[in-house]
């Protein structure tokens, strides 16, 4: 059990030290999952939006679907978009394998329906009772809409929250599209599983909790968001 | 009260188009630097290689003398040939002679060129409970089956594991895929090991892994090596450019530069330097 002791050790003397490898891994995460949650938050706010708010023909299919996605193992959407990105692929001219972009790709794939979803159930829950409101107090269609994305921003926070932790710890879809290449695309998942695989156990403790403060900081962040808004 | 509400969803606003702007930027920023990866080499390449260290301290010496940069994936030999076939990298290196003789064939790659070798061991309980201690490797694994001792397979189609299944055949042995005692672990080299100590069983291991194992478990390893120097347990790595027949996307000239650096006498040289934990890995055998 020393090497979890030797992991604590270890993660302050790299986060000290400002150990290069680690900083391009903590780079390398946080490029992919930033480009990643803002893609994801730009298509899937809306869309949740839509299936939350309007009722229509197939409503409960698609509902059904979204929720389906949000168990798509990250393996298997590694090898898909692979498919879709390698040289022979139907995107292969786009250079985009073994590249953050590429990664990132992956990760809207799996961040999508997270957003989808808890938006939508955030728009549906709140949308009775002030749908009522709102037409009591005599306002237009537009402004009932505005209104209730309005309402419904801590539910759109929370569904962010929710997405980037998943964003931030994947493994399968950084490993598979971003080919684990140091100084490029080796992610701190990725390094981890490196570490692991070679014996490296207290570097992999060390780097895990790495990965835990930053997601520690960005929460907080958040958290200070929504004491604000 | 109103005016604070305005200002709240500006703020908010705000927010959501710094991060959509962060993200526009990081596109663009990443496009630049695709368009300098063209000028790079890639190679995929195996866990062995890159796990041991001996890419990272052979390779600033090529890039020094070339000035070709160059990336590298580690991962399965099995992966490793299919990145080539799919055109994803320039030149592989890799060990697994059967198999690179047939992606050879199929055109995939070209001037397959031998630059090193390693070797795989037989390890296991210190015990010994199959008795299989400084037999030939076919009496070894005959023996293994007869005893029914666990042994544990990478089952990953890895170099290692296409080594072991050439053994059990030259064993005259079926490949005991159904018994019980044969484990399949689907994972890495260390990890595989880890599971056999677990298990008290025996595994196929290449030499360098069990190295650092041994290393690690600080003078009391739960697996010793058992069986070693036997010939079929030379481990051949090669170099293979992929075709670019096949491929016309690869950069085929860097990656012919790579293949005559790596059997020339700089890099043979300082293959046959490197140590790791004090002992030597590879043997360097390109033909002159």
């Amino acid at each position: 059990m020393d090497f979890i002791q030797d992991g604590f050790i270890q993660a302050f003397a790299l986060l000290l030290n400002r150990d290069p490898a680690t900083y391009s891994a903590i780079s390398a995460t946080l490029r992919a999952s930033g480009l990643a949650m803002a893609a994801s938050l730009l298509l899937g706010i809306p869309l949740g939006y839509l299936l939350g708010y309007f009722d229509f023909r197939l409503k409960k299919q698609i509902r059904i679907i979204v929720d389906t996605l949000l168990s798509l193992p990250t393996v298997f959407i590694g090898l898909v978009i692979y498919a879709l990105l390698t040289r022979n692929g139907p995107l292969g001219e786009a250079g985009l394998l073994f590249t953050i972009p590429g990664i990132a790709i992956g990760q809207v794939i799996l961040s999508l329906p997270i957003i989808i979803a808890l938006t939508a159930t955030a728009v549906e829950a709140a949308d009775n009772k002030l749908h009522i409101t709102l037409m009591s107090l005599g306002a237009n269609r537009r402004q009932i809409a505005a209104s209730t994305l309005w309402e419904v921003r801590l539910g759109i926070l929370a569904a962010a929250v929710t997405a980037t932790g998943r964003v931030l710890t994947e493994v399968g879809i950084s490993l598979m599209i971003g080919g684990n290449i140091k100084w490029h695309t080796r992610t701190i998942t990725t390094a981890i599983a490196l570490e692991t695989s070679k014996g490296e156990f207290g570097m992999g403790i060390a780097l895990g909790l790495v990965l835990l403060l930053i997601a520690l900081t960005v929460n907080i962040s958040l958290a200070g968001l929504r004491r604000r808004i | 009260m109103e005016k604070k509400e305005v200002f709240r969803k500006i703020e908010f606003i705000l927010v959501f188009s710094i991060t959509a702007l962060s993200g526009a930027i990081f596109f663009a920023a990443q496009d630049s630097k695709a368009a300098e990866e063209g000028a790079t080499l890639l190679m995929a390449t195996t866990t062995s290689t890159d796990n041991t260290g001996l890419l990272e301290y052979l390779m600033p010496a090529f890039t020094e003398k070339t000035g070709i940069d160059i990336k590298w994936i580690s991962t399965g030999t099995g992966k490793a040939l299919k990145l080539g076939e799919n055109c994803d990298v320039d030149v592989l290196l890799v060990h697994a002679p059967q198999a690179e003789i047939d992606f050879v064939d199929k055109g995939f790659g070209i001037d397959r060129r031998e630059i090193m070798y390693n070797d795989f061991v037989l390890i296991g309980p210190p015990e010994d409970p199959a008795h299989i201690k400084g037999k030939k490797v076919s009496e070894a694994l005959q023996a293994i089956g007869s005893s029914s001792n666990v042994f544990v397979s990478r089952g990953d189609e890895s170099g290692t594991h296409k080594m072991e299944r050439t053994l059990w055949k030259l064993a005259d042995m079926q490949i005991p895929e159904q018994e019980t005692w044969y484990r399949q672990s689907g994972q890495g080299m260390l990890p595989t090991i880890n599971v056999a100590g677990e298990l008290q069983g025996y595994t196929l291991t290449d030499h360098g892994t069990y190295i650092k194992y041994e290393s690690a478990a600080e003078g009391k390893p739960s697996l010793v090596i058992l069986v070693e120097g036997d010939a079929v347990l030379l481990n051949q790595y090669s170099v293979i450019p992929v075709n670019p027949k096949h491929c016309s996307n690869v950069k085929h000239e860097k990656a012919q530069t790579l293949s005559n650096w790596m059997s020339g006498e700089e890099a043979q040289r300082l293959i046959g330097e490197f140590k790791l934990l004090g002992k030597q890995l590879f043997t360097p055998n390109a033909a002159r």
